[in-house]
C-alpha cells in the first residue's frame, strides 16, 4: 500500500472521528433527555396535582375534605343563587371506593392464586402455554368493555335475581362494577404469583415430597408459606390496580355517594367522582373543579405507597432464591 | 398391643383421606381456571351477539315525485327535498289523516331521507322529471322492529313503534319494499344523534392521529431512555431513582395521566382542548414505561460478546451499541412498542380528562382539531338511551377488539419471526 493512501486515509478517519465525537456528545444527550422524561413526569404529576389540590384546599379546610362524611359538590351557578355550598367530605367516597375494591380482591384472590397454583405446579408444559395466554387476554380487554358489560349485562341480571330473591337491589349495584373489576385482575394476581411460585427451588419440592407429603400438602405447607411475601405483593398490586381503575366504575357504579357497606346498594368511588367533576364544562377556580384534583393527588399517594410497597416486596423476593 | 390390621386399615384410610384432599386441590385450579375464561367467553360471544346486528341496516323503498315543479333541473340543490319525502309517504299510504298518524308515517324513515335522496340526484341528474322509486334509510325504531329488538306484542304505549306503524311496515314488506342492506355507512361517517346514521369513522381517525402523536414520542424516547440505562448509566442512585420511577409509572392509575395533561398540557401550555395533539401525548407519557420495560429486557438479551467484539474493533461505545446492538434487539423494541400502542389504543379515562369527548360528526383531518376515540365512542354511545345505539356500541367493541387482536398477534409474530437465540 502507497504511504500517500494511508496518511489519506488517516486524516480522514480523523475527521470522520471528530464529527462523530460531536455527534456522540449528541446522542448520549439525548439519551440522557430520554430517561429524565421518566422523572419529569412523575415530578409533573406531583406539581401539578398538588398546586390545583393546594387552591382546592384554601377554599375547603383539609379537615373537613378529610373527615366529614358528605360529599355533594353541587356550588351555586351564581353568586345570588340560594344553593348548596356544595359539601366536600371525601369519606364515603373513599368507603365506596374500598367497598367496590374489597369485593373485586375477594373475587380475584382466590380465582388468581388457585390459577397461578394450578399452571405453576400442576399443569403440562402443553396446558400452560395455552390457559396462560387466554388468561392474558382478560387484561389486554380495554375497561371501557368491561364497563359495558358490566352497566348492561352484570347489572340488571344482578338485580333480576336480587328482586327475585326479594331484595332491594340498586340498579348500580357495588357488586356489579366489583364482580367484574374483580375478573378483570386475576390476571395480574395468577401471573405475578405465577412467577413467585415458580422462582421457588425444586429442592424445597423435592424435600417436602421426598418426607411422603402429598403434591397438595407440599403446595399449601411448603411453598405458600415461603411465597407468601411476593403473593402479597402481588395482590397489593392488583388492590392498587382496582382503587384506580376508573372506567367500570364511571359506567357501572353510578354517582350516588352513599356511606354504606351493602354490596347491593349504589356507591361512587374517588375515580368516578374525578370523572364527573371534570367531564363537560367547567370553570377553573370554582371549588368543585378544584376538588377534582384534591381527589388525583389522594389517589395517586394511595396507589403510589401501594405499588412502592408491592415492588419493594416482589423485588426482594425474586432475588432471594437467585 | 395393637392390632396391626386395624391399624394398617387407619393408616389407608388416612391415605385415602389425603389422597381425596389431593384431588380437590387440583379441581380447584381447575375450576378457577375454567370459571375465568368461561367469564370472557360470555362477555365476548355475548357483545358479539349484541353488536352483529349493525352489520346490517334497514331501507325503504318509496315512489318519489321528482317532477320539474318539484326539484328544479337547473337548480338541483335548492329544491325541499323533506316535503319529496314526505308527500311520497302520504301518497304511499292516503290511510294516515290524522296529525298525530301523519308525524308517525313520517317517523318511518330516517331524518337524512331527504339528503340521500338529493345525493341520489345529484350523482345521477337523468332520475329528474318522473316519478322514481328509491331507497332511503329506516329510522332506527323501524331498524329495531325489522331486527325483532322491539316486541310487536303488548300495549301500544309500551312500546317505541305504534300500530298504525307496523301496519304501513308489514304493507311495505309485502311489497318487498323495505329490505335489509350492509351497513356501509357504519365505517364511512361520523358520529351523529341518529342511531341509524351514527357511524365510527370520526372516532377511528382521531384513534389513529392520537396513536400516531403517541408513537412518534414515545417510540424514540422510550428506546432512547432504555438503551441509555440499559447501555451507558452506571448503577448509582441516579439510575435507581429513574428505575423506581419507571416502575411506579406503569402502575400510575390511568386517570392521573389525564389530570396531568389537563393540568399542564391545556392550562399551562395552552394545547388546544380535545385534540389528538394532546390525546396522543398524554397517551405517550402512559406508554413509556412499557416500552423502555419491553426494550431492556430485549437488550439485555444481547451476549456481551457482540458488544465486545465491536469495541475490540475499535467501535466506540455509541457505535457499538448503535451499528451493533441495537438491530438485534430491534424486534423486541417494536413487540414492546405495539404492545404499548394496544394499550394506547383501549385508554378511556385520560382522554375523558383532556376534553376527547366531544360529539364529532366530521372527520377530523388534523392533529389540532377536536376529535374523539373509538373507545371514548364507545363510552358515549353506551350512555344513549336509544336501544339502537345498544347495537352500535356492540359493534364498535368489535371493532376495536378486531384492531387490538391484529396489534397483538403482529407483536407476537415479531417476536416469533426475530427471536435470536444466542
Amino acid at each position: 500500500m502507497a504511504s500517500e493512501d494511508i496518511t489519506q486515509e488517516n486524516s480522514f478517519n480523523i475527521t470522520l472521528g471528530n464529527r462523530s465525537k460531536l455527534m456522540e456528545h449528541i446522542v448520549k444527550l439525548a439519551m440522557v433527555l430520554s430517561a429524565l422524561v421518566a422523572v419529569a413526569v412523575t415530578i409533573g404529576i406531583v406539581l401539578s396535582l398538588m398546586f390545583e389540590a393546594l387552591e382546592f384546599f384554601k377554599k375547603i379546610p383539609f379537615s373537613e375534605f378529610l373527615f366529614s362524611i358528605e360529599w355533594s359538590p353541587q356550588t351555586a351557578l351564581r353568586t345570588d343563587q340560594v344553593a348548596a355550598e356544595g359539601k366536600f367530605g371525601v369519606i364515603p367516597l373513599f368507603t365506596g371506593t374500598l367497598l367496590i375494591s374489597a369485593i373485586a380482591m375477594c373475587v380475584a384472590t382466590p380465582l388468581g392464586l388457585a390459577s397461578a397454583v394450578f399452571l405453576a405446579e400442576y399443569a403440562s408444559k402443553r396446558t400452560r402455554d395455552w390457559v396462560k395466554p387466554m388468561l392474558e387476554i382478560l387484561a389486554g380487554i380495554p375497561t371501557v368493555v368491561y364497563g359495558f358489560f358490566a352497566a348492561l349485562t352484570v347489572a340488571p341480571f344482578i338485580r333480576m335475581t336480587g328482586n327475585n330473591m326479594g331484595l332491594e337491589v340498586s340498579s348500580e349495584s357495588a357488586l356489579a362494577a366489583g364482580l367484574v373489576m374483580g375478573i378483570m385482575i386475576i390476571p395480574l394476581i395468577s401471573s405475578l404469583s405465577d412467577d413467585v411460585i415458580n422462582a421457588v427451588p425444586q429442592a424445597m419440592r423435592d424435600a417436602s415430597l421426598g418426607m411422603g407429603a402429598t403434591h397438595s400438602e407440599t403446595v399449601k405447607k411448603v411453598i405458600l408459606p415461603a411465597t407468601l411475601p411476593g403473593i402479597a405483593g402481588s395482590l397489593l398490586l392488583a388492590a392498587s390496580r382496582a382503587i384506580g381503575e376508573t372506567m367500570i366504575v364511571v359506567m357501572a357504579a353510578g354517582l350516588a355517594a352513599n356511606l354504606t357497606a351493602n354490596p347491593l346498594e349504589a356507591v361512587t368511588t374517588i375515580t368516578a367522582q374525578i370523572v364527573a367533576l371534570l367531564t363537560g364544562d367547567q370553570e377553573f377556580d370554582s371549588a368543585k373543579t378544584l376538588s377534582a384534583f384534591a381527589l388525583g393527588l389522594m389517589l395517586f399517594i394511595v396507589t403510589l405507597v401501594l405499588n412502592y410497597i408491592s415492588l419493594r416486596i416482589v423485588k426482594k423476593y425474586r432475588e432471594q432464591y437467585d | 398391643m395393637t392390632n396391626p390390621t386395624t391399624s394398617f386399615l387407619k393408616g389407608q384410610k388416612h391415605l385415602n383421606r389425603r389422597h381425596n384432599a389431593e384431588q380437590r386441590f387440583q379441581w380447584m385450579g381447575r375450576i378457577a381456571i375454567a370459571l375465568s375464561l368461561i367469564f370472557l367467553a360470555f362477555m365476548i360471544t355475548s357483545i358479539i351477539w349484541q353488536g352483529k346486528g349493525a352489520v346490517s341496516t334497514t331501507k325503504v323503498m318509496l315512489a318519489f315525485d321528482l317532477s320539474a315543479q318539484m326539484v328544479d333541473p337547473e337548480n338541483i340543490k335548492g329544491a325541499s327535498y323533506e316535503k319529496i319525502v314526505k308527500s311520497a309517504l302520504r301518497s304511499q299510504f292516503p290511510n294516515a289523516k290524522k296529525r298525530k298518524q301523519k308525524k308517525a308515517l313520517y317517523a318511518l324513515v330516517s331524518s337524512d331521507a331527504g339528503f340521500q335522496l338529493r345525493d341520489q340526484i345529484l350523482a345521477n341528474p337523468a332520475l329528474l322529471g318522473a316519478e322514481q322509486t328509491l331507497w332511503v334509510s329506516a329510522s332506527d325504531d323501524v331498524d329495531m322492529l325489522m331486527k325483532g329488538h322491539i316486541s310487536r306484542a303488548g300495549a301500544q304505549s309500551d312500546r317505541r313503534v305504534n300500530d298504525d306503524q307496523i301496519g304501513w311496515i308489514d304493507t311495505l314488506s309485502d311489497e318487498d319494499a323495505i329490505k335489509r342492506v350492509f351497513n356501509i355507512g357504519f365505517f364511512t361517517s361520523g358520529d351523529s344523534r341518529e342511531p341509524e346514521l351514527a357511524g365510527i369513522l370520526s372516532a377511528l381517525v382521531g384513534s389513529a392521529l392520537s396513536l400516531l402523536v403517541c408513537f412518534a414520542l414515545s417510540f424514540p424516547i422510550g428506546i432512547l431512555a432504555a438503551i441509555y440505562l440499559e447501555e451507558f448509566a452506571k448503577k448509582n442512585r441516579w439510575s435507581d431513582l429513574i428505575e423506581i420511577n419507571i416502575n411506579n409509572l406503569a402502575a400510575v392509575p390511568s386517570i392521573v395521566f389525564g389530570l396531568l395533561g389537563l393540568s399542564i398540557f391545556l392550562n399551562v401550555f395552552g394545547l388546544p382542548r380535545s385534540s389528538p395533539l394532546v390525546g396522543g401525548m398524554v397517551l405517550a407519557l402512559m406508554t413509556l414505561p412499557t416500552i423502555i420495560i419491553a426494550a431492556r429486557a430485549s437488550l439485555r438479551a444481547v451476549p456481551p460478546s457482540i458488544r465486545e467484539a465491536a469495541l475490540g474493533m475499535g467501535a466506540s461505545p455509541v457505535q457499538t451499541t448503535f451499528h451493533h446492538v441495537a438491530p438485534l434487539a430491534l424486534p423486541g423494541f417494536l413487540t414492546g412498542t405495539i404492545v404499548g400502542m394496544a394499550q394506547a389504543l383501549g385508554e378511556t379515562a385520560p382522554l375523558l380528562m383532556i376534553g376527547m369527548v366531544a360529539f364529532i360528526v366530521d372527520i377530523p383531518s388534523s392533529i389540532l382539531e377536536p376529535a374523539t376515540a373509538l373507545p371514548v365512542q364507545i363510552f358515549l354511545w353506551a350512555d344513549s338511551p336509544e336501544r339502537a345505539f345498544l347495537e352500535k356500541t356492540s359493534a364498535a367493541i368489535i371493532v376495536l377488539l378486531i384492531f387490538l387482536v391484529l396489534m397483538n398477534i403482529i407483536a407476537i409474530t415479531l417476536r416469533k419471526k426475530y427471536e435470536t437465540r444466542f
